[in-house]
Parts: structure tokens; sequence; C-alpha cells
């Protein structure tokens, strides 16, 4: 065993090379190649006589996402998945805050079971469990009667854009889920990069002259941003590429994902659905290069 | 200088306790440090000196009593309201701002234009001497230019009362050396109180004007280096600040006539071979040698004066180390000055001298 080791101790590249083989491996063969695979299969098109695949270069399938139907559904994930991100970044900071700074070791083990609880148990389960929640004869409704504010709730309802039929089947619906199911995505890169701020540095601040609310936007803040920008990668590339809350709490507007599932399956359209797929990747790819210019991750170099 | 004329104190405590829960970190402290001072806060962890300055900066909230900072009433100040800056163990420099910015935080804040706040910046630097770092982050510095950042930042607000909390402790001996000649003189030079934490005797000697020494949430003395040195209140004091040998019981009965305890330092008492000739006045004793440690300037040795007692005794080595060498085991003479016994003032300290067992089982 100690030749063993003592063999590799002096083929350290070698060793290096026996511990990345199998996970390199893995990462070119099943992830990459099948991602380069989908770049080439958005550069096809379907013969839209023959219902067949055509493997010849185009851009004729990048031009159909900008055809009016499917500009709606990309601008529709979009602004949701924006909406999203800023809502749980604005419910996520005074919880991961508060977890830092004011509490207990025993009250920071309760509220990081109570925010990883919910992600052990099924997912599609949580968001039918809202469906109930959200229903006209749901809890939320018979509450709301309850209360008497029924009448702002038909007025909420009513509005284009964010009402529906009920709260199960509503843009605000599909909105409160979304929040529901990324937020702890959210809460855990934040926590992690406040954690990282030495106390010793925020009482600098103060110690320097600077009231509560400047040492919070000239030293938390800038600090804490990698961890924002982290948490709200995750919120914004799930919610772009999730087909089951606006599946289960929609109406027949598509978001990405549904629209990537019915191409793909249905219709058999994969050049489309590939294209489909690429965009989300545009966009994150656009973000972060964004976020980086900005100097978002200027603290971790 | 005219706050000293005045003669209202730079910081005064009155009757300070504070608790960390059930924890009593400070009990009862009154203090009082005068303009221009170079004050310490000695003692070993745990004994209140840390929490006594993070009270005075405002980082902690004080339980009773009261602070006031040149007259001024501040314990219900927050920290960004009070006239003192502080300079952390830990330097604590924002990370994600330059050198320049950095040291011209507390002037951004107080909105003073960019053009004046930039000359100032660099003024520091050169006080500093780092005049061209301005431009790099604090994690391209090394650990003693971090240390004069974090003073530049908290001097260029030209504090009433600079606070130190331990800022040299992470250096080298001999950067930390040079770092105590450079606050010292920088402290004359402008004139700013220094309230200065330190477990570190030598260097709470070296610096400070006066020494406050803490034990267990209490000032045990206040007083200048030499005062605390020579006329320790506390065997405590005694022990902290240097070694002593505490001679009580019938060994001080049998050298004095008196059995009341006291205190001998190790450099007061000369060591010979032959039995010396006794001047009037002075005090002798032989015992074994038990331990030699050569530390270049000096030569410590360890005597058993008695079954249980053993006694530290320094020697210089200005004549270079005695020929022929001194043996472990071998019989010495101890020589002394009466002059130099000095008695505690709460001889009621049940403190006793840990027994020696056998002067073979001493590596």
């Amino acid at each position: 065993m100690n030749a063993l080791a003592t063999f590799f101790y002096q083929r350290q590249r070698l060793g290096l090379a026996l511990l990345l083989a199998l996970p390199l491996a893995w990462l070119v063969g099943f992830y990459l190649l099948p991602l380069l695979a989908l770049l080439l299969q958005s550069f096809f098109q379907l013969d839209p006589f023959t219902g067949l695949v055509v493997r010849q270069f185009t851009w004729a399938t990048y031009r159909q996402l900008f055809i009016p139907a499917h500009l709606d559904i990309l601008g529709r994930t979009l602004i949701m998945a924006g909406l999203v991100t800023l809502a749980c970044g604005g419910l996520a900071f005074p919880i991961a805050y508060t977890m830092t700074h004011y509490a207990s070791p025993r009250l920071k083990g309760i509220l990081y079971v109570m925010v990883l609880l919910p992600l052990w148990s099924n997912y599609l389960i949580r968001v039918y469990a809202w469906k109930l929640i959200l229903a006209k004869e749901g809890i939320l409704t018979w509450l709301i009667q309850q209360i008497h504010l029924e009448a702002l709730l038909q007025a909420l309802l009513h509005l284009p854009g964010i009402g529906g039929p009920s709260l199960a089947v509503s843009w605000l619906g599909i909105f409160v889920v979304f929040i529901y199911v990324w937020l702890p995505y959210m809460i855990l890169p934040i926590q992690a990069a406040l954690e990282r701020i030495p106390v010793s540095l925020i009482e600098a601040a103060a110690d320097l002259g600077s009231p509560p609310q400047q040492t919070f936007w000239r030293v938390i803040w800038p600090l804490a941003l990698p961890g924002v920008v982290a948490g709200s990668v995750f919120t914004f590339s799930l919610t772009l590429g999730d087909f089951v809350v606006p599946y289960t709490l929609g109406n027949s507007s598509y978001f990405i994902g549904q629209a990537v599932l019915s191409f793909q399956g249905t219709s058999g359209n994969i050049p489309l659905a590939a294209a489909f797929t690429v965009v989300p990747m545009v966009i994150m790819i656009l973000y972060l290069w964004a976020a980086k210019k900005l100097g978002a991750f200027d603290p971790i170099d | 200088m005219s706050d000293r004329d005045n003669g209202i104190p730079a910081i005064e405590l009155h009757t300070v306790s504070h608790y960390f829960g059930s924890v009593k970190a400070l009990d009862q402290v009154s203090l009082r440090v005068e303009g221009g001072e170079f004050f310490t806060l000695l003692g070993p962890s745990g004994s209140g000196k840390t929490t006594c300055l993070r009270l005075i900066a405002g980082f902690e909230r004080l339980t009773t009593g009261s602070i006031k900072l040149y007259g001024q009433e501040v314990s219900a100040l927050p920290p960004y309201a009070r006239d003192v800056n502080t300079v952390f163990q830990d330097y604590a420099l924002f990370p994600h701002m330059t050198v320049a910015e950095n040291v011209g935080y507390g002037l951004m804040i107080k909105g003073i234009p960019q053009v004046e706040r930039r000359a100032r910046v660099q003024l520091m630097l050169e006080l500093i001497q780092l005049p061209d770092l301005g431009e790099r982050r604090p994690a391209q510095l090394s650990g003693g230019q971090r240390q004069r950042v974090a003073l530049a930042r908290a001097l260029i607000n030209q504090p009433r009362v600079l606070l130190l909390d331990e800022p040299l402790a992470a250096l080298d001996l001999k950067l930390r050396q040079q770092m105590q000649s450079e606050l010292k003189s920088l402290q004359q030079k402008l004139g700013i109180t220094f309230i200065f934490v330190t477990h570190d005797q030598e260097e709470a000697l070296t610096m400070s004007d006066r020494i406050a020494v803490f034990e267990g949430g209490k000032i045990a003395q206040v007083g200048s280096p030499s005062q605390i040195y020579d006329h320790p209140a506390t065997l405590f004091v005694a022990n902290f600040i240097g070694v002593t040998n505490h001679i009580a019981g019938s060994l001080a009965q049998q050298l004095t006539g008196s059995p009341q305890p006291f205190c001998l330092r190790p450099e007061k008492i000369r060591l010979a071979i032959e039995e010396p000739s006794i001047p009037d006045g002075w005090c002798h004793r032989c015992g074994i040698l038990v331990d030699i440690v050569y530390l270049g300037v000096y030569t410590r040795y360890q005597v058993l004066v008695d079954e249980q007692t053993a006694w530290q005794v320094v020697q210089q080595n200005s004549e270079g180390i005695p020929h022929p060498p001194l043996q472990r085991g071998q019989t010495v003479h101890l020589l002394w000055s009466s002059q130099h016994h000095h008695y505690l003032p709460d001889v009621g300290d049940p403190w006793i001298e840990p027994p020696i067992k056998d002067p073979e089982s001493i590596p």
C-alpha cells in the first residue's frame, strides 16, 4: 500500500490523471457531447411536408424563434424569470441576513432545516399541493373569504397579465409557486456569502463613521453580491427551463420549457426544440458576462 | 495638548460593568486616561481588556456604568457617532476597495470632496511610508503593510482617541519591534491619545506612559511601567509582568526574621560559586542548581533553596558564561540586597509556590 502511495507521489501527474479520468469521461460523454449535439440540431430544420429533419446547416430554425407566437413565449418566460428572481432576492436577503447576524446557533440550525426541508420532498407533489391551496375551493380562497377580502381577490384576478379564472389558473399563482420552489436556492448562496464577511468589517465601517444604511450599501452589499448573483443564476435559469409549474397552474400560454417539451414530443420538431433550449443558455452566458463586467465577482478574486 | 491643560480626561470610565449573557466580562471598572497619553490595557486573554476597548469604541453596549469622552457621556451613542477610531487586530481592511479607498473611507463618509480627499489620503500614505501602494488591494499587501494601512485609515479621521486592539499580534518579532517604536514615535508626533490593548507584557512596558493590568474583569493595578514592574500591587501583577520569586512562610522567617511574604525579582539576585562576603543589609542563601537556560543576553537559572522552593535567578552574560561552566546539581550561593524585597500590599493572597518534587526530574 505504501509502495503504491510512493509510486504516485513520484508521478504526481499520473495520479492527477487517474483521479480525473472518470469524472472527465463522464462530463465529456454525457454532458459536453450531448450539448454539442443539441447545438448541432438547432442548425438543422424540419421539412414541413415530410416531417423529417433535414440535416443541412441553416439559420431557418433560429429565424422561426422570431415569429410573434414564439417571441411571446420567450418574452413571457423572461419576464416571469426576472420577476421571480427579483422577488426571491428581496425575500431571501433579510432571511439570510437574520440567519447570519441575529440567529443563535440553535435558531440558525432550525432555520437551515426550514429552508432545506421542502427540497427533501417531491417537487411534483409540492406543486400539486399548491394547486390545491390556490384552487377556487382551496384553503387560501376560503381564508380570504373569512376576512372578507373576496372583492379584492376578484379585482386582482381580473387584472390582465396577473389574473386568471382562479388563483390556481393565473399568472399570479405561477409567480407565487415559482418563488416558493426556488427560494431556497437564493437563500443558501446569499447566506454563505454573508457568513464569509468578517464582523470586524462591519464594525470598522461603523467605527469610520458610517451609519447602518451606508455600511450596508458600501460594505455588506458589494461583498454579498457574488452570493446574490449565484442565487439569481439558480432562480433565473430554473424558471427559464421549468415546464411543470406553468403546465400545472397556467392556461394554454406556453413557457419555454413547455414549448421545448411539445416541439420535441408531439410535433417531432427537434431542431426548433433545440433552438428554444439554446436561448436560455445564451441568456445565462450574457448574464454572467455582464455580472463579471460589473465587478460582481471581484470580492472573490 | 490643550486638552491636557484643561484637565479633562480623554476617557473616563466610571464603575463600568459588562455581561455577556450571564458571564461577567467587566466588573465595576473605573479608569481615567489623560489627553495625549499612551495608555495600555494589559492582561491575559479573558481578563476584560478587549471588552473594555470595545465598550469605548461602542461595539458593545455597556450593561451599567458610564463612559465619558472628553467630558461627554458617550455610552448611549452608536460607534459612528463617537469621535474615536479603532485599529483592529485582524486589520479589518475592506477587501473590495483599494488601499487608497480604504484609507479615504472615513473622509468619504464625512462628504469631503474627492480632490481634497485624494490629497489627504496621499499625505497619509506618505506618513506610513507606503506612498506608491494606493491602487493595490489589501490582499496584495504583506502583513506589516496591512497593519500600516489600518493605522492610516484610522488616523486620517484625526480622532481624539485612537483605540488599538492587539494590532501587532500577527506580526513576526522583528517587524513587531520595529512597529512598536514607529507607533510610539507617531503617537508622540501627533499627540493623539492612544489606548492600546495587548497581552504582551514586554510590549506594554516598551510603549506605554501608563498601564492598567486587568485580571478577571477587574483592574488589578494602574501605573507607569516602572511602578508596575518595581512595585506590583498584587502577586498576580508581579507574576504577569515579568517573573518573580514569591517568598513566604518559614523561608521568609529565616531570611528576614518575619513571616511576612515578599517578592524578589530574579535579576536582583547575584549568583556565586564561592561563598561570598556578605555586605551589610544583604541577604545570602545557598541552593542547588537544577536548571540552566542560556538565552544569549542572559542566562536563567533555577535554584532549589529548600525542599520545595525553586527560585528563578537571572544573570547577564556580560562577561561571557562563567568558567568553569556551571553544572546541574552544583551548590551555588545567592546574594541580594534586602532593599529589593518588595512587600505586597495584599498579604492575604493565598497563592502557594508549586512544589518541586525531585530535582532530578526537572528536564
